[in-house]
């Protein structure tokens, strides 16, 4: 059983247990067009909640990628070197890098799902 | 700053457009995709709302010379019907603007220039003209702009609006009997119009086009267009601390007119010389794009100049850049890196035309 938090900065995590799957919400993913490249970090990187983590790329511009969480990239989402645009195709699965999460307390400053959705109409 | 509409602003909306404000109005980024476009454009048609773009009227006995004056291209060249590329400079030699310059008669001209240079551009006009028998007139809200490029555009414009473009050669333009301006110009490196008119009469023509099923197009492509095609944008390749020599714009500098302009003299001792530093392409081996301001660094460590325009390119299925770069680091062939985020990623000097426009002989 998994559950989705979301950062206004619209990364999502995905997380069962303390691990969480990171990348971007549908609404980001609709909003960048189609995605030429994805910059990730490598494995064993440390970050703190709300640090860059990478960068994605479309042909208009390249948006910075923040952490919801602090975790340790365990594994970086290969199939994005060489299909980026499996990100527009399905977002929620093509996540960008999975953490091990360290501080899981700060899951609960993110938004859930409802309050995410809400969080797009208003700042469209 | 309050941001203005173009006259078909409520028609980009209506066609869902992704908006965005550009200088100083919310305009069309994109519509169904910047690709899609894009590549109409390259292969049969696209139109795309320039309203923002100003217009500025130069009339009088001495409109000619006034122009040359101001302008680095020559237009004492020009026959009647007549337009040319070139740049406004400033007495240094930096750029005030680039822009069009359209010749209806001797004592009556067309200047076309970009939208976030309106204020300044006008505010430099007038005071240039101090001692000059000329009238300065802000037209900008007199015309709406519509550009219609791509190899289709001839005929696009004769089945859906009734224009015949057939007999303009690339920069002649004609004024219809309404005052509407038909001009074989455009900022995409391919064949295409440009049409200035009152607002009413440009709504008019785009609601035809759309309904013709022609692909409209945001400003996404009009800049990975015109970046293809080696076109400058005030902005990234031009500014008031850049001169046009710098950018690789020479042959639109005429330091030998007669009387010379404002800003010869500087750019003739510029020349004289040997340029400091110099617009090059640039190809990077890198999945990941170079953007404007990123850092070129030489291979010893240095800082040798930045990119100002770069993109994963449409066309060429690559990520190329234009770069201004110290003059030594200009020859085709160079090896350079760029600062990519954490990374360094390789890049090469390439020529700066990345796609060789079809433009109508």
């Amino acid at each position: 059983m998994s559950k989705i938090y979301y950062l206004p900065s619209h990364e999502y995590i995905k997380v069962e247990g303390e691990t969480g799957y990171i990348g971007v919400s549908e609404y980001a993913a609709k909003e960048l067009g189609a995605v030429t490249y994805v910059d990730m970090p490598e494995e064993g990187d440390e970050f703190a909640a709300g640090d860059e983590f990478g960068a994605i790329e479309s042909r208009k511009a390249a948006s910075d990628l923040f952490t919801p969480v602090s975790g340790v990239v365990l594994e970086i989402n290969a199939e994005l070197e060489d299909d980026p645009k499996l990100i527009n195709n399905a977002p929620l699965e093509a996540w960008i890098i999975k953490v091990r999460i360290t501080n899981p307390e700060e899951l609960d400053s993110l938004m859930e799902e409802e309050e995410y959705a809400k969080f797009c109409e208003t700042h469209k | 700053m309050e941001i203005k509409n173009t006259c078909l602003h409520d028609r980009h909306l209506s066609l869902g457009a992704k908006m965005a404000p550009f200088a100083g109005y919310d305009m069309p980024i994109e519509y169904e995709g910047l690709d899609a476009e894009h590549k109409a454009v390259r292969s049969t048609c696209g139109i795309f709302d320039v309203s923002h773009m100003g217009e500025i009227d130069i009339k009088g006995k001495e409109a000619l010379r006034f122009v040359n004056h101001i302008f680095t291209n020559d237009a004492a060249t020009l026959v009647d019907g007549q337009a040319a590329y070139g740049m406004m400079t400033a007495f240094d030699g930096g750029t005030v603007d680039d822009l069009l310059v359209y010749r209806r008669t001797a004592d009556d001209f067309m200047l076309v220039i970009n939208a976030a240079n309106i204020e300044k551009d006008i505010t430099w006009i007038r005071s240039q003209a101090t001692g000059y028998d000329v009238e300065v007139r802000d037209r900008c809200a007199d015309y709406g702009q519509l550009a219609i490029q791509g190899t289709d555009s001839e005929k696009i414009i004769k089945d859906v609006l009734g224009l015949d473009g057939s007999d303009l050669g690339f920069y002649t333009f004609k004024t219809l009997h309404d005052g509407t301006i038909l001009s074989r110009t455009g900022y995409t490196g391919e064949d295409g119009f440009e049409v200035y008119a009152a607002p009413g009469v440009i709504v008019e023509m785009w609601d035809k086009l759309i309904a013709a099923g022609v692909t409209p197009c945001g400003l996404g492509c009009r800049d990975t267009l015109r970046f293809e095609a080696g076109l400058p944008l005030y902005g990234d390749e031009l500014a008031d601390d850049i001169t046009p020599l710098e950018a690789g714009l020479g042959m639109f500098v005429k330091l030998d007119k007669p009387e010379g302009f404002i800003g010869s003299d500087a750019l003739a001792k510029q020349k004289a010389e040997g340029l400091r530093r110099k617009l090059v392409g640039l190809e990077i081996d890198s999945p990941a794009t170079a953007r404007h301001g990123f850092e070129l660094i030489d291979m010893d460590g240095a800082t040798v100049g930045y990119i100002t325009t770069g993109y994963n390119s449409i066309t060429v299925g690559k990520n190329i850049a234009f770069a201004l770069v110290k003059a030594p680091y200009g020859a085709v062939g160079t090896k350079l890196q760029v600062r990519i985020r954490r990374k360094l990623a390789p890049a090469k000097v390439i020529k700066k035309r990345f796609y060789t426009p079809n433009y109508k002989k």
